[in-house]
């Protein structure tokens, strides 16, 4: 049997940046985008909780509770100003949302 | 509790005072907020206008008393003193442009200037932190405010795209300082700035090469989207135009001078060893914005988009200076953020104050005539432009030239040579508004312009003195 190392979550944490990095980037329905910052955000706690056990302290496990309080705060006002968007253009998607334009 | 709990002492409260009074004031404010009948609602304002000049006071107080606070979270020193005397001040400077711009709008809350002041604290947390943890929330908790600040106007259209965008693209950025952050401490050990420059520096401890190099790749990713920097700048003139002119003006000003000392700080004392490693990157980054940022300025006809390419423009020539590396540099980078926040305040005042309602004047021909009609305020506008140019005498040029300086001394010659031929292109988009107030006959735009307010004129007044008199004596602030 082989033990699960550090290195097995730096794995599956790099795998969850990845799938939610081209999920902000191809995805065009804010809300999935909004949720593929979420799994970012979810690899930096197993980064961190993954750390705080390979080093034996408790740093890490604090961050990472600081980082879920933080998304929430986040995902509440991120809601909030799609609310606001979907009342006035009735749309989620990112590509018709294009008043602005450089 | 664990046993080694030490509880805080009083002089580590007074080293936090700003934050103090500025939560606690905009705490009282939402707490009036639906206690105010509408008409009364400027009275929270100057509760807010109060709460900033208490947290300036605190500032003071607290940089008397310098040294760690909570068990070394913060550093209150003089670097982080100066840049929460900054903040604050940008912060107060925006709350006067807001007044007459609110009731324009019939859009004026307690909320507003209760998210102003959480955004400031936010910025104090960040500038004096000493430690990753509390870095990443004083980041956040300027961030959030200022998402919900540009999505302010909640019936337009445009603020809403504004702030959605903003938003999408602020925490995707976060998201990436936050995982390189984990990296640093995966590779350190500690989440401490100057624990993680100790580490890097001995040999004997040297982590991975990769994982640092990855982790601080990472967290220049998230400050270059922080301080607009190209190729991580396409945020700032959607978000700028969108905006409320006074919060396009904020955003620029405060969180923009944050994020800067954030980067400052982490990069000369955190990896400061690994100096060899960033310094190319942080070259090209700095080149890259001032091109981005002057180019795509020739090409705009709306002034708060102009401004906004301008901004980033500005923040490539302060790069420049953290590409510098020294204590010059970091002298220079302070002066020119100072400059800047009075010169872009300024800017946007008139933006605010011209525009009329529903903004229906922001492009640049409109501003026509200007010079005939309103002559006082085409003149400190035009001071201001100087400035942003960096004609002598005023600040803008002696912040370009003390910038450059340090460059020089630093041996980057090259780099000195493409900013002061970047800060000639910049000379035609100022200068083309210059011409368009005096030299053109005033239109239709001009039309039932009001009076400006007092608040603004005050706004104005102090920016464009503070460009004059910093540009005459800026051992003021050096």
């Amino acid at each position: 049997m082989h033990p699960i190392t550090t290195t097995h979550y730096l794995i599956l944490s790099a795998a969850l940046l990845a799938i939610g990095a081209v999920g902000v980037l191809i995805r065009r329905n804010i809300i999935i985008m909004l949720m593929s910052i979420e799994l970012i955000l979810n690899a930096v706690n197993i980064n961190l909780i993954a750390f705080s056990r390979h080093y034996q302290d408790v740093i890490g496990q604090v961050f990472a509770i600081f980082v879920i309080t933080v998304a929430v705060a986040e995902a509440a006002v991120g809601l909030g100003i799609l609310i606001a968007l979907f009342r006035n253009k009735a749309t989620v998607q990112a590509d018709e949302v294009e008043i602005l334009k450089w | 509790m664990p046993a080694n709990f030490v509880p805080p002492s009083g002089v580590e409260y007074i080293r936090v005072l700003p934050e103090i009074i500025l939560a606690a004031v905009a705490t009282l404010i939402m707490v009036l907020e639906p206690l105010t009948p509408a008409p009364r609602k400027r009275a929270l304002g100057y509760l807010a206008l109060a709460g900033f000049a208490g947290a300036l006071a605190g500032a003071a107080a607290a940089g008397w008393r310098t040294g760690p606070a909570f068990s070394g979270m913060l550093e209150v020193d003089g670097f982080a003193t100066f840049f929460r005397l900054l903040v604050i001040l940008a912060g107060l400077l925006v709350t006067l442009v807001s007044f007459p711009y609110l009731r324009r709008e019939e859009a004026e809350s307690g909320e507003y200037y209760a998210l102003l002041l959480y955004s400031v604290a936010g910025q104090t947390i960040m500038v004096s932190a000493a430690d990753l943890i509390v870095l990443f929330i004083g980041l956040e908790i300027s961030s959030i405010a200022s998402y919900v600040l540009a999505g302010y106007m909640r019936r337009e259209k445009l603020a809403n795209e504004a702030a959605a965008k903003y938003f999408l693209l602020g925490s995707f950025a976060t998201a990436f300082l936050l995982y390189g952050i984990a990296l640093i401490y995966g590779a350190t050990g500690t989440t401490r700035l100057n624990g993680i420059a100790q580490v890097l520096s001995d040999p004997r401890m040297a982590p991975a090469g990769i994982l640092t190099g990855t982790a601080v790749a990472l967290m220049l990713v998230g400050f270059a989207f922080k301080i607009s920097a190209a190729p991580f700048q396409v945020w700032a003139p959607d978000v700028y135009q969108g905006a409320p002119s006074p919060v396009a003006a904020f955003l620029a000003a405060g969180p923009k001078a944050a994020a800067f000392a954030v980067l400052l700080r982490v990069f000369m004392t955190a990896f400061a060893p690994l100096t060899g490693r960033w310094l190319a990157i942080m070259w090209s980054l700095s080149l890259l914005t001032m091109i981005v940022g002057n180019f795509a300025a020739l090409l705009q006809t709306n002034i708060k988009r102009l401004l906004a390419y301008s901004s980033i423009a500005h923040a490539g020539y302060v790069l420049v200076a953290v590409t510098a590396h020294s204590e010059e540099g970091v002298q220079a980078a302070m002066f020119y953020l100072t400059v800047y926040v009075f010169m872009n305040i300024g800017a946007f005042a008139v933006v605010a104050y011209f525009s009329r309602k529903g903004e229906r004047y922001v492009e640049i021909e409109d501003l026509a005539g200007l010079g005939v009609r309103q002559p006082v305020l085409a003149a400190l506008f035009a001071v201001i432009l100087l400035s942003l140019i960096g004609v002598p005498p005023t600040a803008g040029f002696l912040g370009k030239f003390y910038i450059f300086q340090a460059a020089v001394k630093a041996d980057l010659l090259w780099l000195t040579v493409l900013g002061l031929l970047n800060s000639a292109v910049a000379a035609y988009y100022y200068l083309r508004l210059i011409v368009i107030m005096y030299m053109k006959e005033p239109g239709d735009s001009l039309l039932e312009l009001p009076g400006m307010a007092v608040s603004t004129r005050a706004a104005l007044w102090t920016s464009a003195a503070a460009v004059v008199v910093l540009g005459l004596f800026p051992a003021l602030i050096r």
